[in-house]
């Protein structure tokens, strides 16, 4: 009983020293913006938040009194008629981290402007904080998914390691997510995806977690492509009782054909309007809800706030563990769900 | 609101990055899991069906067994009674074999008894005959030893012709 309770007592103390880190990795620039924007609207203190939210040209890890440590991260630019440009982030800034122009482009509000009397039309592909996350997740998930690969290449065996670790949740997504809602005559061809799309999400949902980390999963420009995947794959695949269904619904008297086929049309497009928006909102709502708890210490002023605020912020951050696998599993299971109803032959 | 409006070079990059991811994890990850996996359940289905099957061949063998004993047992009881019944003829036989030399032993011995007794008597009749012939003829002797005697004898038997 004692051993389990100090167990559990060094589980949540681990965890607060994670999120202690966490806030260091921006109470410098909450006091910063406190002491440059005095004399700015009250409450601005805010500001941290959204800029932890969003995504970044370079990787803010901690700022030490006032010395930024970052990571630049390179700028590509695709301009037309000139072709790829490549940069550094840290070109676009001075030594006191103020922005500055780079020929031709500047950093402002968070994104890449031209400032030449000349416009020209640019695609910004740059490696940003979050993409540079997403590199970090892909790496991390073909490392880990290939060496889980390499056991069952070896032969058959009892589950070993990492493998027993992620063989059960494979079998769960399976049995339980696609055997179930695709069919079981059907669902094997949509389970790459369904893997891929679920580690993905869980990995970096937990990522996003992680001091210092990006906030990829709660960019919605991610969730959208994410989104996009499962449309597409669902309408490709969908099979004459699908189309149908949306078409002419069976069972409908006529006058009320033409509302049924609106309705069932703006219900393809909910879809992953839905799943876009679930996942963005729950994984970016998680990181204000602590970022604003610890915030509040700060801008209150108060150590009593700040230690109750840290505290109460590792339970949020323990119940965003469990959101962070709850969405991976949630954006999963509706994919096979809209998957299944596209591939159903319309037997009953 | 600017979080709600998706950045396009992101949405190129995730969308270009999550391709090859999946293709790749696809072709290197999940199809040797997956397969491996599957290997591997109906390997176990295998075991666990041969097992069963063995099971059952055991208690085929068993019940097989139990019935060889059962008939072994009731040859066994076949032999046993079939031998008793043998012995059983065996010994009423020559009971009534022994009766019937007895029998006839008595049977002989009663007619030698007989034949005997006959013999015997006949010697005692034989016996009796010829003493009473000898005391007749003494009698005889006696009481005709006058006429008188003699004539009233044979007047006696005339009378008998006589009367015949």
């Amino acid at each position: 009983m004692m051993k389990k309770s100090n167990k559990s007592l060094s589980k949540v103390l681990i965890a607060s020293v994670l999120i202690v880190a966490f806030s260091f990795s921006f109470s410098g620039s909450v006091w910063a913006k406190e002491s440059s924007d005095a004399t700015e609207k009250e409450g601005g203190s805010t500001d941290f938040i959204m800029h932890h939210i969003a995504d970044d040209y370079q990787w803010h890890i901690i700022t030490l009194g006032h010395t930024h440590v970052t990571l630049p991260l390179p700028i590509i630019i695709y301009e037309k008629g000139s072709g790829f440009k490549f940069f550094m982030s840290s070109d676009f800034y001075d030594a006191d981290h103020n922005p500055i122009a780079h020929e031709g482009y500047e950093i402002e509000h968070g994104s890449l402007h031209a400032t030449g009397e000349e416009h020209h039309a640019f695609y910004d592909v740059s490696i940003t904080k979050n993409v540079a996350s997403l590199l970090l997740s892909i790496v991390l998930l073909l490392v880990v998914f290939l060496s889980v690969a390499k056991r069952y290449k070896q032969g058959m065996g009892a589950p070993k390691g990492i493998q027993s670790f992620f063989e059960p949740v494979i079998v769960f997504i399976r049995d339980d997510i696609a055997k179930i809602n695709i069919g079981a005559d059907k669902y094997e061809r949509f389970m790459p995806y369904l893997l891929t799309l679920f580690f993905f999400i869980l990995f970096n949902n937990l990522l996003g977690l992680t001091p210092g980390a990006a906030n990829l999963t709660g960019n919605i420009a991610v969730t959208l492509s994410l989104a996009l995947f499962t449309f597409f794959i669902t309408q490709f695949n969908g099979k004459k009782a699908y189309w149908t269904h949306i078409l002419w619904t069976p069972g409908v008297p006529l006058p009320l054909r033409p509302i049924i086929l609106v309705v069932e049309i703006i219900g393809i497009f909910t879809k992953p309007i839905s799943l876009t928006l679930r996942l963005f909102a729950s994984i970016t709502a998680g990181h204000i809800v602590v970022l604003s708890i610890i915030g509040l210490g700060f801008i209150l002023n108060s150590l009593v706030v700040g230690v109750v605020g840290t505290l109460f912020s590792t339970i949020i951050t323990l119940i965003e563990i469990l959101v962070a696998v709850i969405q991976a599993y949630v954006f999963t299971l509706f994919s096979s769900m809209y998957i299944g109803q596209a591939v159903d032959d319309g037997h009953h | 609101m600017e979080l709600l409006i998706p950045d396009t070079g992101l949405f190129i990059l995730q969308t270009i990055a999550f391709f090859i991811l999946l293709f790749v994890l696809q072709k290197f990850a999940w199809k040797p899991i997956l397969s491996g996996l599957k290997e591997r359940e109906s390997s176990i289905e295998n075991a666990l069906a041969s097992a069963e099957k063995a099971k059952e061949e055991m208690e085929a063998l068993q019940s097989d067994n139990q019935k060889l004993l059962a008939e072994a047992r009731a040859e066994r009881d076949k032999i046993l009674k079939q031998a008793m019944e043998v012995a059983n003829n065996i010994k009423e036989e020559a009971r009534e074999e022994t009766s019937k030399i007895s029998e006839k032993m008595l049977a002989d011995a009663k007619a030698t008894i007989e034949i005997e007794k006959k013999a015997a008597l006949a010697d005692v009749k034989n016996l009796v005959a010829q003493l009473s012939l000898d005391i007749t003829e003494k009698v005889i002797r006696q009481e005709l030893k006058d006429t008188k005697a003699q004539q009233a004898l044979v007047d006696e038997y005339v009378k008998d012709l006589n009367l015949n």
